[in-house]
């Protein structure tokens, strides 16, 4: 596999305070990367660093073997906690818009026809995906958060991007919600062979989640100065291994429980 | 018996509740009117229903002889020219500048105070100055009018983009758009509406200021009327004028308001707004 992301060395201060200190990694091209750690330890300001909303102050971030462009683009995507979808198009035009804004550098508006239905066929077979078919006219206020979510992702994976970032997707959404969530995203990424970030507060999440796990936390200390020192990657956790098991197991109990289900209907 | 605070009016009631104060205003008019008539004919404070009746035919529907025009549509003619003349431009350059402002860090640094203390300055104070530059004409109506509310037009809907969350500005920007396109395709739609609800509240202070201008210097228009009148206390005029303003002024709202609802559902939808 191809190195897709390489940090060296890289830092991040505010002021005198260091939030991340010496990270050093390689990313392949089609890995998923949980992040994980405590509250407050750097997680978002590490993954917002990848996306080019915030800088860093030491250090080198190369996406295929080029410094990473320092503001957002179409290489990376995103799926931010909420806020993602945009309020005024419905569920179909806010899918069309990644195209539409390449299509039509001049308004953003694609008025061909022809065009316009390419694009159109093309976004409603990625809402399908993602199981939005039926609302594809409902604006974004009309929709659960589950739904919201799912709409984030398929408009971010319109642009086939490199990788695809998440923030804490799935935080706000009640637990069965966020297990189809789960699914919904592992087949994605099957299907695409894209490579996700994804920060989560749930490690389990994170380990059923990613073919790589990293743990954000302190190592140094100084006793007079909380913030003399900052959070580094202390685990890189290869979990393909143990994901498959669960995997498993997941798919077993799920079975269990339609059996069940089933069962009680009858 | 619920408490006070509790009991709502059915909808039969409340429209009734509503046109009450309004019925019990035209009576109260109607008995102090025929009173003061039938103790002094000639009286002009509280003309009757009949003589404004008269005097609007008179101005409606009767060709001036002086001019040979019906002065009531030629007044209301030009008001509401210099009215939305005014309006449009101040939504243009409000929007142009709001979303300027709003969008690109530098501009905002480089105007925004500018505009606060524009929107200090109060418009009649400089009305003069308007006269001198810009002459009698039409043209010194409509700046007026114009400095009168794109100021804070402008700030309300400047206030409104910077409402926008950044994950939408950052997402679009991963959606492939540059500045440009996340104006065309992401603020400025949704400024929209909002354009709207301030271009509303601002219509009475744009009737305040075309009303003024009018009095001081015109030869046509509503307040031209009104204020011209008013030398032989022709209050059977002065009424009709004054009610058939304020119903324009209402006519435009409730246009405004219902054009905003059918363009932009989704705003009215998600926010919960009347
Ligand atoms: N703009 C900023 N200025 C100063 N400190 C900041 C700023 N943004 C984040 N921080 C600090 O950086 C640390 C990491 O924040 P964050 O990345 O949001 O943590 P996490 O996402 O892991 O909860 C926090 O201590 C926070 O106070
Ligand atoms: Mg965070």
């Amino acid at each position: 596999m191809s190195i897709l992301l390489e940090i060296k060395n890289v830092w991040k201060q505010y002021g005198d305070a260091v939030v991340l200190e010496q990270l050093s990694k390689c990313v392949s091209a089609g890995e998923f990367v949980t992040i994980v750690g405590a509250s407050g330890c750097g997680k978002t300001t590490f993954l917002n660093m990848l996306l080019g909303t915030e800088s860093y102050s030491k250090g080198k971030i190369l996406l295929d073997g080029k410094p990473l462009p320092s503001e957002p683009s179409q290489d990376r995507g995103v799926v931010f906690q909420r806020y993602s979808a945009f309020p005024h198009l419905t569920v179909l035009r806010n899918t069309m818009l990644g195209a539409e804004l390449s299509a039509s550098p001049f308004l953003g508006i694609v008025f061909n026809r022809r065009k316009f239905s390419a694009i159109r066929e093309k976004a409603e077979k990625m809402l399908e995906s993602v199981g939005l078919s039926h609302a594809l006219n409902s604006y974004p206020h009309e929709l659960s958060g589950g739904m919201q979510q799912r709409l984030s992702i398929a408009q971010a994976l319109m642009k086939q991007p490199r990788m695809l970032l998440l923030d804490e997707p799935f935080g706000a959404l009640d637990p069965g919600t966020r297990s189809d969530m789960h699914k919904l995203i592992l087949a994605l990424w099957k299907e695409t062979g894209i490579t996700i970030f994804m920060v989560t507060h749930d490690i389990e999440e994170g380990f059923y989640l990613g073919t790589r796990l990293w743990v954000f936390d302190k190592v140094r200390f100084d006793p007079h100065n909380a913030e003399a020192y900052g959070a580094q990657i202390t685990y890189d956790i290869d979990v393909d291994q143990s994901a498959k098991r669960r995997l498993k197991k997941e798919l077993e109990l799920e079975l269990e429980k339609s059996e069940q289900a089933f069962g009680a209907s009858e | 018996m619920k408490r006070l605070m509790n009991r709502r009016p059915n909808r039969a009631s409340k429209i009734f509740l509503g046109l009450l104060p309004f019925i019990i205003i035209l009576l109260v008019y109607a008995s102090a009117s025929s009173q003061r008539l039938a103790e002094n004919a000639d009286d002009k404070l509280l003309p009757s229903f009949s003589s404004m009746a008269d005097a609007i035919n008179r101005m409606a529907f009767q060709e001036d002889k002086r001019t040979g025009q019906y002065l009531f549509w030629t007044d209301t003619w030009s008001s509401l020219k210099r009215l939305l003349t005014a309006v449009f431009f101040a939504a243009v350059i409000a929007l142009s500048l709001g979303i300027l402002l709003g969008v690109i860090p530098y501009l905002h640094a480089n105007f925004s105070p500018l505009i606060t203390v524009i929107s200090l300055i109060p418009p009649m104070a400089i009305l003069p100055i308007l006269f001198i530059v810009f002459g009698l004409g039409e043209l010194s109506k409509v700046v007026l009018i114009g400095i009168g509310i794109t100021p804070f037009i402008t700030r309300d809907l400047l206030a409104r983009v910077l409402e926008i969350p950044q994950e939408q500005l950052i997402k679009a920007q991963t959606l492939g758009a540059n500045t440009w396109l996340v104006i065309t395709r992401i603020v400025f739609p949704q400024v929209c509406p909002r354009l709207i609800d301030a271009l509303r509240l601002s219509l009475g202070a744009a009737w305040l200021f075309l009303i003024a201008s009018e009095a001081i210097a015109a030869d046509g228009g509503l307040g031209y009327r009104i204020f011209l009148v008013r030398r032989y206390l022709a209050m059977d005029v002065i009424i009709p004028y004054v009610v058939w303003v304020t119903f324009l002024a209402f006519m435009t709202d409730y246009l405004l308001r219902k054009f905003s609802k059918f363009a932009f559902p989704w705003y009215y939808q998600a926010s919960n707004k009347a």
